[in-house]
């Protein structure tokens, strides 16, 4: 099984605060992995590291094969990455969005205009080509950006909170598209902290200050913890973690 | 308030922007100590209708009392007897949280002192911290704040704009406990939502989308408007396995639910018997003989999904 990213004892501190303490955990390619935690547990923290912004203090991690810390290029080479509150430019359409992020990733104009309109005719966007970003309903903006994120056909997406906010058959249809690059290798990464956007996942990673408080399937840990939602869950480990003053 | 008197009447509230249908035909009440839900996703109209129920927007059409004053012709009696916790942190980042407290008593007239006892519950929680500026807490010590401050003038009836929204799982339900809490004491309020598994928390539910309201009554009721049985399918490779289940002869709609697939069957009289024993055998043929099939509840999702009525397709394949 190929490895996507790999995580050894990594760990950053600022000054005396531990943010990420020791984490280590792997995701296979293809593999939807949820990172889940409250703000302030240190996710922020991991992926800024996993992505080649931040060094770490010690400890390793690889993404696509890359060193976090010495092929900080290559990385974000290899990897997309889109978020709910910034990922598309409002007043560029959604021709030049795809144009702006396929040249930022390196694509040739013939590839940009290949992708771009396979990408468009895929949504069912090419009427929509030249309309604002910004004039898009949620739910399609949602979809284009993470099409967008998957132009320059990463081995790894990093998705942040992909589906909040917007209505349930939109956020199905997002998920979908998740699946389905998944299922042609794509690993995907997805940061939340909506506990039933977790349920969604592979195979899940809860943050609790700065540490691992728990891994696995969303059934497996269901039924190792007695529980019926990962939400249950997620507020278990948080609150034993507080009463410990951890 | 007077016996008999609604917290809150909405009569086919009309909303406009321009070309956008903000709020249509929109009619709910709240009884008195009913903790009532508006369930929707972004774009559903919750917000114009707290806007205009807490008189700072007016309706193009249709009319609404709160505690039996118009909110158009008697705004300024309205306005010192509601609490009304917007959307967006509104507070002032560079007061502490205590001043920001005594700002908000002050422009109602009173004083913290006063209305230490309605707050004291949610208060005391934040009250170790009183010195430090409002910008510089957590998100869940944000929300206990505004609730502080929506509370102190002691309100007659609360309007919480989505005050879940970007908090964590464990503040969620603790802000959930102290809205309980709140509920004991006979405080009606109307709360906003996009996460539909909060509507349990409700006495009443009103499911919104696109300015629309889908469907109101109590979460039992709502469960039940799921149109025919749904039955739960577990199994690995879910993706595969949802594209196999919508390629069922009988399928009608079949959407991903977390770790599960729901599925209804297209001919709406189907024994569940019967809709069980052909999808086993269908999905033995297909190579997911260790998939699982269970008839299941509908939860609001579905109903919501239902009553949309655009289904799920799969663009994306």
């Amino acid at each position: 099984m190929t490895l996507a990213v790999e995580v050894r004892q990594l760990t950053r501190r600022f000054g005396r605060f531990t943010a990420v303490e020791a984490i280590s955990f792997d995701v296979s390619a293809g593999e939807v992995f949820g990172f889940l935690g409250a703000n302030g547990a240190g996710k922020t923290t991991a992926i800024r590291m996993l992505t080649g912004l931040l060094a770490p203090t010690s400890g390793s991690a690889r993404v696509a094969g890359f060193d976090v810390l010495t092929q900080t290029a290559d990385v974000r080479r290899h990897i997309g990455y889109m978020s709910q509150r910034f990922s598309l430019y409002d007043d560029l359409t959604v021709w030049e969005n795809s144009r702006l992020y396929g040249g930022v990733y390196g694509l040739s104009d013939r590839m940009i205009e290949e992708r771009g309109q396979a990408m468009l005719d895929t949504l069912d966007l090419a009427h929509a080509a030249h309309s604002l970003v910004g004039r898009l309903p949620l739910g399609w903006k949602q979809k284009l950006a993470f099409s967008v994120a998957l132009l320059h056909e990463p081995a790894v997406v990093f998705l942040d909170e992909p589906s909040g906010g917007v209505d349930p058959v939109t956020r199905r249809q997002l998920w979908e598209m998740i699946y389905a690059a998944a299922t042609r290798g794509t690993t995907i990464f997805v940061t939340t902290h909506y506990m039933d956007e977790a349920e969604y996942c592979d195979r899940v990673c809860m943050m609790v200050d700065g540490r691992i408080a728990a891994m696995g399937t969303p059934s497996e840990l269901k039924r190792e913890h007695g529980v019926a939602s990962l939400d249950e869950l997620f507020v278990r480990v948080a609150r034993a973690t507080a009463a410990e003053g951890g | 308030m007077s016996d008999g008197v609604l917290p809150v009447v909405a009569e086919g509230v009309g909303k406009r922007f321009g070309d956008v249908v903000a709020l249509d035909d929109v009619s709910l009440e709240v009884r008195p100590g009913e903790v009532v839900g508006l369930v929707g996703p972004d774009g559903g109209g919750k917000t114009t209708l707290f806007r205009i129920l807490a008189t700072l927007m007016l309706p193009d059409s249709g009319s609404a009392t709160v505690l039996g004053e118009d909110v158009v012709g008697g705004l300024w009696n309205v306005r010192s007897r509601i609490g009304y916790m917007p959307g967006r942190f509104s507070l002032y980042p560079d007061l502490s949280v205590e001043e920001n407290v005594r700002f908000f008593a002050s422009v109602f007239g009173t004083t913290l002192e006063a209305g230490y006892a309605t707050i004291e519950p949610i208060y005391s929680q934040i009250e170790p911290f009183r010195d430090r500026p409002a910008g510089a807490l957590s998100g869940g010590m944000k929300q206990k704040l505004a609730l502080s401050c929506s509370l102190v003038h002691r309100p007659e009836l609360l309007f919480l704009d989505e005050p879940t929204t970007g908090v964590d799982a464990v503040s969620r339900r603790e802000l959930w406990e102290l809205l309980g809490g709140l509920r004991d004491s006979g405080m009606p309020m109307l709360v906003s939502t996009p996460y539909m598994d909060e509507a349990s928390r409700c006495d009443q539910v009103v499911l919104m989308q696109q300015g629309r309201m889908l469907a109101s009554g109590t979460p039992d009721v709502i469960g039940d408007l799921f149109p025919g049985s749904l039955f739960g399918v577990r199994g690995r490779e879910r993706f595969r396995l949802l594209t196999a289940l919508r390629a069922y002869q009988h399928a009608g709609t079949v959407t991903l639910f977390g770790e599960e697939l729901h599925y209804a069957d297209a001919r709406p009289d189907a024994p569940d018997a019967v809709v069980v024993a052909g999808l086993r055998e269908y999905l033995d043929a297909t190579g997911f003989q260790d998939a699982t099939i269970e008839v299941i509840e509908p939860g609001i999702e579905d109903v919501f999904m239902a009553l949309m009525g655009s289904p799920v397709t799969a663009d994306s394949a």
